[in-house]
């Protein structure tokens, strides 16, 4: 945290920065932003700090986390109690709740399938992508691989500006008449081209789209950044083999955002021509609303095309940097290396590399020929084995540790479990044979909760845990994340363990109430033993939030620089730092990130050069 | 009133969960945080074992309560041909996955309670280890390749459209389904066993499909309510929609096929279980007497405990699985597998819907069509 009392402290620093070679880059953007950092604005809203930023993505994800969440538990008290009356919720949700005369609230059908779309979009893109990525990519690539800022502060400003429009976007469309977009957050046409289809795709589409334009423009921004800094300003003896794991897996998630988020801003755009300018790039023979349209030739699968060439590296952007995370915080609290260093970037970089190539399995069932499957059901499965290389290789980090059950390692310890067996179901998935039977159905709402929804969020609970003394100089209380811990894991299992079963069952995905079909409609019980699980778990994480928010203010403080006796370059820097991160020079790295309990020495950080004799792990 | 105890309610817990971190934090500090750390650690380590053992009773307890409603076991293995392929890949898929989930859930809880920190113990430096790390790539390689194998035999067999020498009506029937918010429209080729040909431009009131009644194809086409096929033979559904994508879905038969505006897909497959025999094996006894799936023997209606059991109800259902709009979870039609000769009467009974309706021979609507209006009321909740 930036402190105020620093300034000149921070001045002396920058005064000796700029005759410094090596921070060339820096001087030019880093006077600008200390100029103004006694400015509030300036220092706490268009700030170009990383550090303000990482920040700034955080507490926005938080927000938009509880929003999506709240909105999984209105739907999930209609699959679960669909007889109870919900007119409690009126004052809230005003006219999507109907009453009957009998004075019997229910949800209506329309908003459900709204709730449901704004779910997923909230949750993949605004938290899982940009609360995420953003936060702990800002927070830790200048500070892990020694640099005073990005590459350019000004672009990693607008990333979350966009980010916030987008978001601004997004929440406005919640209040329009005709309720948000309702067609799911794959956005497929025809449903998501024609107002006649449903209320939502009308004004809701429009605002949708736009919003996801903003965001994938903030997600431009903020990814060739994070790989122009990690490229180009990594700080002298930072070799690429240097690089903790974190950097690895953020770098390669840009690269991944990079290349797949233009192509869902180029099937935005050609949805936007559909609706707007006849055109039919997507419709084709259509008759809705008592009329033929004249959309001729178009494809709707064409758009699931191009949707999964973003949406399937999109899942790997979401879990790449939870794995990163993890393999850090692993490996700080074991004591220990993290095992097969060398094995677990080549499968974050195969992980990355196959991702682009596996789109078409959620479209198995979409009519695309089927010879073209047997490709993608290859190479899907390929995807097993590095993922299966890294679970390996987290259980044998443990093996021979010492391991501190802080709340970070926890929920890094609950991520692999969470991986595991989330990741295992996709190997169902992945198989077309078994897709023609799972597909689109509970078990694969089950799966991907599980592998990157929940995993997602252990990965980033581990990580606020165990980076928030570096962002806020404070420690979070341990006693209420270790309740927030357990809660969550067993909370997170009961919601979704049971949705298998259901899955099993052929109960499809997306239906407002199950009571129309005999084989859907028989978990009445297991329906409700969710719903109750999910409002459990949100429980815990109101801890979570009261925990983060009191902490700032009240937390424990950090006294040490380097509390948890970690080797990787953030603990190196002052606890208050300022724009601009180390006073004096930048440190010069010696060695790798994880020499823990070499030769006899609980840890040697990688600012320690090497001593006479010693041997270098590679 | 109740929005004042909810905010109470809200603050109250909050302070709560306040008091009790800054507790900890005290208690901590009296004690020594040296001490309370300890303590703490070991906590969390036994939680480690206590959990792993909760939750792999819980996984496999859940999956022995539920396998009598799930498909794929017991009464439930397919009632299609293909389908029962697709059960083996499945279930080699669960033999496989289930052995390393309970092994990696184990050795991750137990090695994070086992290596827990403890005073006087170290931890080992241990970078990597090129032999291990090679084994454990080849194996799921080896696993993955066998999955792959045995998953692309199974899905292409699945997945085989008519051959082009089989002849409609006498090595298999084909059928149309055809999506539209919010039903499912049938249609039967009628005597000549060919579907007639459609243009969406023709939809009407009274032309539901669009079919095109210069073609002689289509004079003989029926639409009934419900699906109706006979037993062992080969079925082809050509699968279209009207307006946005549904999906085609017949969970017991391991059918799903999506319905695409403006590109008819199609799914061949033979049902092997006629419905009368479905609800037959659902209601078994076994040698004592007792129901063999005894959750398929309680009431039908559990507010009417008089009401005929589960197992005599049951019917083949066809479902959309493709969001479609706010009825999409309301598509529901009944498919009924008999034998052939039972087959044979229904398609005798059956009025094409040129003569019923738009030669208007016969006053009555078409019972598709009713149905379909009945649908749309009950989505509305009209």
């Amino acid at each position: 945290m930036a402190n105020q009392d620093n300034s000149h402290l921070e001045e002396a620093v920058l005064e000796r920065q700029a005759h410094h070679g090596h921070d060339e880059h820096h001087d030019h953007d880093d006077h600008h932003g200390d100029k103004y950092q006694s400015n509030f604005i300036t220092h706490y809203i268009f700030s170009q700090d990383h550090k303000i930023i990482a920040r700034q993505f955080l507490i926005t994800g938080m927000f938009w986390a509880v929003i999506g969440a709240l909105m999984s538990l209105v739907f999930r008290l209609q699959l679960g109690f669909p007889e109870e009356s919900l007119a409690w919720l009126q004052p809230v949700l005003g006219k999507w709740i109907v009453v009957s005369e009998a004075g019997i609230g229910k949800l209506d059908p329309e908003f459900y399938y709204a709730l449901v779309t704004m779910h997923g979009t909230i949750l993949v893109f605004f938290v899982l992508t940009a609360g995420l990525s953003g936060t702990f990519s800002n927070l830790l690539i200048p500070l892990q691989i020694g640099a005073r800022d990005m590459a350019s502060p000004l672009l990693n400003m607008l990333s979350y500006w966009f980010f916030f429009v987008a978001g601004a976007i997004m929440f406005a469309s919640l209040f329009l008449s005709t309720g948000p977009f309702s067609g799911g957050w794959t956005a497929y046409p025809p449903l998501s081209a024609l107002p006649q289809a449903s209320s939502g795709s009308g004004a809701g589409m429009t605002l949708w789209l736009m919003s996801m334009v903003f965001f994938i423009v903030s997600v431009l921004l903020g990814g060739i950044n994070y790989i122009t800094t990690v490229l180009n300003m990594r700080t002298k003896g930072m070799s690429m083999w240097r690089m903790p794991l974190t950097i690895w897996a953020f770098f390669v998630t840009a690269i991944l955002g990079l290349l797949s988020f233009p192509v869902l801003a180029s099937a935005a755009f050609l949805l936007m021509f559909d609706r707007n300018l006849g055109t039919s790039f997507f419709l084709s023979e259509i008759f809705i609303g008592g009329e033929a349209l004249e959309f001729a030739g178009g494809s709707p699968i064409l758009y699931q095309h191009l949707f999964w060439f973003l949406g399937h590296p999109e899942v790997y952007i979401i879990i790449l940097p939870a794995m990163g995370i993890v393999s850090e915080v692993m490996s700080v609290h074991a004591r220990k290396p993290v095992f097969g260093y060398k094995a677990m970037v080549f499968s974050i970089m195969a992980i990355g590399f196959l991702s682009f190539i596996v789109w078409a399995h959620h479209m198995f069932m979409s009519g695309v020929n089927p010879f073209i499957s047997n490709i993608f059901v290859i190479f899907t499965l390929i995807i097993a084995v590095p993922s299966a290389v890294k679970v390996f290789n987290w259980i044998a980090t443990l093996y021979g540790g010492s391991v501190r059950f802080y709340t970070s390692m926890l929920f890094a310890i609950g991520f692999v479990s969470m991986f595991i067996s989330g990741g295992l179901t996709g190997i169902f998935l992945g198989n077309s044979a078994i897709d023609i039977q799972m597909h689109d159905t509970y078990f694969v709402v089950a799966h991907f909760h599980i592998v990157m929804g929940v995993a997602a969020f252990f990965g980033m609970f581990a990580g606020i845990y165990h980076w928030f003394p570096r962002m806020f100089g404070r420690f979070m209380n341990e006693t209420l994340g270790k309740i927030h811990f357990w809660g969550t894991l067993v909370g997170a299992y009961a919601v979704f363990w049971p949705m298998h079963y259901l899955g099993l069952a052929g109960v499809p995905r997306r239906y407002y109430s199950f009571a129309s079909f005999d084989f859907a409609g028989q978990f009445g019980m297991m329906n409700k033993f969710i719903t109750i699980a999910a409002i459990l778990t949100f429980a815990f994480q109101l801890l979570f939030i009261v925990n983060f928010f009191y902490s700032i203010y009240k937390g424990r403080k950090q006294t040490e620089m380097n509390p948890y006796g970690a080797t990787t370059l953030e603990w190196t820097v002052p606890i208050d730092a300022g724009h601009g991160n180390w006073e004096g020079d930048i440190p010069e790295v010696h060695r790798w990130a994880y020499d823990y309990g070499k030769d006899g020495e609980e840890f040697i950080s990688q600012v320690t050069p090497m001593r006479e004799n010693e041997t270098p792990v590679h | 009133m109740t929005a004042l105890v909810i905010i109470l309610t809200v603050v109250l817990a909050i302070v709560v969960i306040v008091q009790i971190g800054r507790l900890s934090e005290l208690a901590a500090k009296i004690r020594g945080e040296k001490e309370s750390e300890a303590e703490g650690n070991k906590r969390s380590a036994y939680g480690m074992i206590i959990f792993m053992v909760l939750f792999l009773i819980f996984a496999i307890g859940s999956s022995m309560y539920y396998k009598n409603s799930i498909l794929w076991y017991g009464p439930h293995v397919s009632a299609s041909e293909h389908g029962s392929l697709l059960d083996d890949t499945f279930n080699l898929t669960l033999f496989f996955t289930g052995i390393v989930f309970v092994i990696t859930q184990i050795l991750l809880f137990w090695y994070a309670y086992k290596y827990r920190k403890q005073e006087g113990k170290k931890a080992l430096f241990i970078s990597h280890d090129n032999k291990l790390e090679v084994i454990w790539t080849a194996i799921p390689a080896v696993v993955m390749t066998f999955l792959v194998v045995s998953g692309l035999d199974t899905w292409n067999t699945a997945m085989a459209d008519i051959a082009p020498t089989e002849i409609a009506g006498k090595d298999y029937v084909e059928i149309e389904a055809t999506g539209m918010q919010f039903a499912w429209m049938l249609r039967y080729p009628g005597a000549d066993n060919l579907l007639g040909t459609r243009n969406y431009q023709l939809i009407d009131g009274t032309n539901p499909l669009g079919q095109d009644w210069t073609d002689e194809k289509n004079l003989d086409d029926f639409m009934p309510s419900k699906i109706v096929l006979p037993v062992g033979k080969k079925v082809r559904v050509r699968i279209t929609s009207r307006d946005v994508l549904h999906n085609f879905d017949l969970p017991h038969f391991r059918v799903k096929m999506d319905a695409v505006p403006g590109m008819p897909t199609y799914f061949v497959f033979t049902p092997t279980v006629t419905t009368e025999q479905y609800r037959k094996n659902l209601g078994a006894l076994d040698k004592n007497g007792e129901p063999l799936y005894p959750e398929w023997h309680t009431p039908y209606d559990p507010e009417d405990l008089t009401s005929a059991p589960r197992w005599k109800k049951f019917d083949y259902e066809l479902a959309c699985a493709e969001l479609c709009g706010k009825g999409h979870y309301s598509m529901r039609r009944v498919v009924e597998i008999v034998t052939e000769e039972e087959y044979n009467r229904w398609l005798a009974e059956q009025i094409p819907y040129y003569t019923s309706t738009i030669k208007k021979e016969e006053p009555a609507v078409t019972e598709a069509t009713s149905v379909e209006t009945d649908t749309t009321a009950a989505v509305t909740g009209k």
